[in-house]
C-alpha cells in the first residue's frame, strides 16, 4: 500500500439498531485508497450488519458513511447510483443471478448503465472473468459452479463497472483452505495490479493474515470497535485479551491459564 | 432395570434411593411420580442416594437438576449423595435456574396481549407496505408506458410465455370441463320444463360474464402467483435482490415490470381460450341430447352478445395485475430461513384469490351502475 493514501471511505459516529436492540454503537473508521481492508469479530458481533450499512442496504440510525466524500446514508436517485456505481459487492453465497449466465450476470450492470453495444459487453465481460480465472465458464449458468468459481464470478461481476471499492462478504466461507487462499491470492492480485479498495468482512485467520493491510475488531459486548490496526501488530502486543485470545485462536480458559 | 424407593426419616425428610441406569427411558417413568411424592411431602430437605446410579445420561442430570431447582426456589435444601464425579461434573455445567420453564415464561394473558401486540403490529407493517408498493408499482408502471425503451422486453416475453402459453392446456382443459359439467348439470334441471335449448344460454353468459375470468384468474393466481412469490422470495434469500440494489437497478422495474405486465395481458387471452373450450364442452352435452350444432350456435349468438364477451375480458387486466402484483409483493417481503419462500408462495394464492373475489364484486356493482 502506498504511503501517500487519502480516505476513500470514511464512516463517522454510525449507531445501528433494529427497534430497540443496538448491534453497534458510536462507530468510527477511515478506509485508505488501495488498502485491504477487513472487519473482524466473533459471531453475531455484526459485522455482516456494518457492510450492508457501508453499501445502503441497512440505514443507520445515527452517523453518516462517506464513499469517496459522498454519504451514501443521505444519498439518493441519481447521487446515489453515482456513489453505487464506485463499488461492488461480492456477497456471501456469490449472489449471482440463477436464471442468468455468468456473461449476462456481467453483461446486465454494463446494459443499465452504459450504452457499449452488446460485442463490446461481451468483451468486457470475458475479461473480467479472465481475471478472475473463469474465462471458459462464461456461457455456464451459477448452478454449475462450484463454491469457489460462484464467488469468483460474482467477484467478476462486481467488477464489471471497474468500482473503486469492493466489498466482499465473508469471501472464505465454507470454503476448503486450498479455494481460500486461491481467493485469497486473487484478493491481492486485483490491489495490487489494479489498485481496487477492499473492505472485507470475515474471522478467518490465516486470510486475515494473508490480505489484511489493516483491520478493526467489532465487540459483540460493547457493541463498539475494540481494536485497530495491522493483525501481526494486534496479535502482539494488543492490550486486549480478547483480541490475543481471538488472533492467537484461543479459548477464554486457555487465555486465563 | 431402574428403581427407586422413597425413604421418610422425619416428617420434612425425603430421601430418593435411585438405583440403575437413569437415562431418558427410566426419567420418563420416574419423573412424574417424584414430583407427585415431593408435592405431597413437601420435604425441607431432600437428598438422592445416587449410589447406585451406573448411568445417567441428559435426561437424568435434568431431573437432578429440576429436583434441585424446586427445593432452591421454596428455599428448601437438596443433596445427591455418592453421585458418581463424571455425573457431578456434568450438573455443574448447567444452572438449575435457566433450565427451568416455571419462572420465565409469563402468564398466559401477558404473552397472549403480547402476540395479539406484535400480530398488530405486523399487520399494519406489512398494510404501509402494501400501500408503499402499490405507489411505486403505479408509478413505475406509468413511466415504463411513457417510457417502452426501459421495459426488460426479453424478460416480459419469456414471462408471458412461461405464465401465458404454457398454461393454455391447463386453462383450456378446465374450461372444457367446466362447459361440460355445468352444461349436463342444468340439462337435467332444464329437461323438467322442456327448456334444455336454454342451457346454451346459461353456459355462454355464466362463462363470458363469471366464469370463464373466474377460472382463469384462480389457475393465474396458483400457477404463475405462486412462482413469482417463489422465485423472487428465493431471490431474496439468495441475496440476489440486495446484489440487485447494490449494483444500481431498480428492483421493482426490473422483476416487478415485466411481470406485471405479462401477467395483465396473457389472462384476458388464456380467458378467451377457457371460454371457447367451456363452449365446446357445452356444445358436446347439447348435442348428446338432441340438438344440432347449428341450433346451439345460433343459440350461444342470440344469448351473448360482445358485451357480455368484453366485460367479462376487462375484468382479466385488473385480474392478471393483482396476480403478478401480489406475487411479486410476497415474494419481495419474503422473511429467512428454509420455511419463507413457501409461506411467500402460500400468501401470495391466498391474497390473489381474496383480491380476485373482492375486485370482481367491484365490478359486478359497477357493471350493475352502469347497465352492462
Amino acid at each position: 500500500m502506498d504511503s501517500n493514501t487519502k480516505p476513500i471511505i470514511r464512516v463517522e459516529d454510525v449507531t445501528i439498531a433494529y427497534g430497540d436492540f443496538v448491534v453497534m454503537r458510536d462507530i468510527n473508521f477511515e478506509v485508505q485508497q488501495g488498502e485491504v481492508f477487513i472487519i473482524l469479530g466473533g459471531s453475531g458481533c455484526g459485522k455482516s450488519t456494518l457492510l450492508k450499512n457501508m453499501i445502503s442496504l441497512v440505514k443507520p440510525v445515527k452517523g453518516k458513511v462517506l464513499i469517496d466524500g459522498m454519504d451514501i446514508v443521505t444519498a439518493e436517485g441519481p447521487e446515489l447510483l453515482t456513489i453505487l456505481s464506485k463499488i461492488g459487492v461480492m456477497y456471501q453465497n456469490g449472489a449471482l443471478f440463477g436464471s442468468l449466465n455468468l456473461m449476462e450476470n456481467i453483461c446486465l450492470v454494463l446494459e443499465e448503465f452504459t450504452n457499449l453495444p452488446r460485442d463490446a459487453m461481451e468483451a468486457i465481460a470475458r475479461m473480467k472473468l479472465t481475471v478472475v480465472g473463469l474465462e471458459d465458464s462464461a456461457h455456464k449458468m451459477p448452478s454449475e459452479l462450484s463454491g469457489g468459481m460462484k464467488k469468483r464470478a460474482a467477484i467478476a461481476r462486481a467488477m464489471a463497472l471497474d468500482p473503486k471499492i469492493l466489498f466482499l462478504d465473508e469471501p472464505s466461507a465454507g470454503l476448503d483452505p486450498i479455494t481460500s487462499a486461491q481467493l485469497d491470492e486473487l484478493i491481492l492480485k486485483l490491489s495490487r495490479t489494479l489498485k481496487i479498495t477492499f473492505v472485507v468482512v470475515t474471522h478467518e485467520l490465516p486470510s486475515i493474515f494473508t490480505v489484511a493491510d489493516r483491520v478493526i475488531m467489532l465487540d459483540k459486548q460493547t457493541k463498539t470497535i475494540i481494536a485497530t490496526g495491522k493483525p501481526e501488530e494486534l496479535q502482539k502486543t494488543s492490550d486486549n485479551p480478547w483480541v490475543r485470545q481471538f488472533f492467537n485462536r484461543q479459548t477464554e480458559l486457555e487465555v486465563s491459564k | 432395570m431402574t428403581s427407586i424407593d422413597y425413604e421418610i426419616s422425619d416428617k420434612d425428610k425425603l430421601k430418593l434411593v435411585i438405583t440403575g441406569k437413569l437415562d431418558a427411558e427410566a426419567t420418563g417413568n420416574l419423573w412424574p411420580q417424584v414430583f407427585r411424592k415431593i408435592d405431597e411431602i413437601n420435604p425441607q430437605m431432600l437428598s438422592v442416594d445416587a449410589v447406585g446410579i451406573e448411568y445417567c445420561d441428559g435426561a437424568g442430570i435434568a431431573l437432578l437438576l429440576e429436583l434441585k431447582h424446586k427445593q432452591e426456589q421454596n428455599n428448601r435444601q437438596f443433596l445427591t449423595i455418592g453421585l458418581k464425579s463424571e455425573f457431578e461434573q456434568l450438573m455443574t455445567l448447567f444452572d438449575p435456574g435457566k433450565l427451568s420453564k416455571s419462572d420465565k415464561e409469563r402468564a398466559s394473558f401477558v404473552r397472549f396481549a403480547e402476540n395479539v401486540g406484535k400480530a398488530t403490529f405486523k399487520l399494519l407493517q406489512d398494510l404501509k407496505s402494501q400501500v408503499s408498493f402499490t405507489g411505486e408499482l403505479f408509478v413505475k408502471l406509468l413511466s415504463t408506458l411513457v417510457h417502452p425503451g426501459s421495459l426488460r422486453w426479453r424478460d416480459t416475453f419469456l414471462i408471458a410465455e412461461k405464465s401465458g402459453a404454457d398454461a393454455i392446456g391447463i386453462t383450456a382443459l378446465l374450461g372444457f370441463l367446466i362447459g361440460l359439467i355445468l352444461a349436463f348439470q342444468s340439462a337435467v334441471a332444464m329437461r323438467t320444463f322442456g327448456a334444455e335449448i336454454y342451457v346454451a344460454d346459461l353456459v355462454v353468459l355464466s362463462l363470458f360474464r363469471e366464469l370463464g375470468p373466474l377460472l382463469t384468474a384462480f389457475v393465474l393466481a396458483a400457477r404463475s402467483g405462486s412462482a413469482f412469490a417463489a422465485e423472487i422470495g428465493t431471490m431474496k434469500v439468495n441475496e440476489e435482490i440486495d446484489a440487485l440494489t447494490t449494483m444500481g437497478l431498480d428492483r421493482v422495474k426490473f422483476l416487478v415490470i415485466p411481470r406485471v405486465l405479462a401477467a395483465t395481458f396473457v389472462t384476458p387471452l388464456l380467458t378467451m381460450f377457457n371460454n371457447l373450450f367451456g363452449l365446446i364442452g357445452c356444445g358436446l352435452v347439447m348435442i348428446s341430447i338432441g340438438f344440432s350444432p347449428v341450433t346451439f350456435m345460433n343459440q350461444i349468438q342470440q344469448a351473448a352478445s360482445l358485451t357480455d364477451l368484453f366485460s367479462g375480458l376487462v375484468k382479466t387486466f385488473v385480474f392478471g395485475a393483482l396476480i403478478a402484483g401480489i406475487g411479486c409483493l410476497r415474494g419481495l417481503r419474503t422473511g429467512t430461513g428454509a420455511s419463507a419462500v413457501g409461506d411467500s408462495a402460500t400468501r401470495a394464492v391466498v391474497a390473489s384469490i381474496i383480491a380476485i373475489v373482492i375486485a370482481d364484486g367491484i365490478f359486478a356493482v359497477v357493471y350493475f351502475i352502469v347497465g352492462i
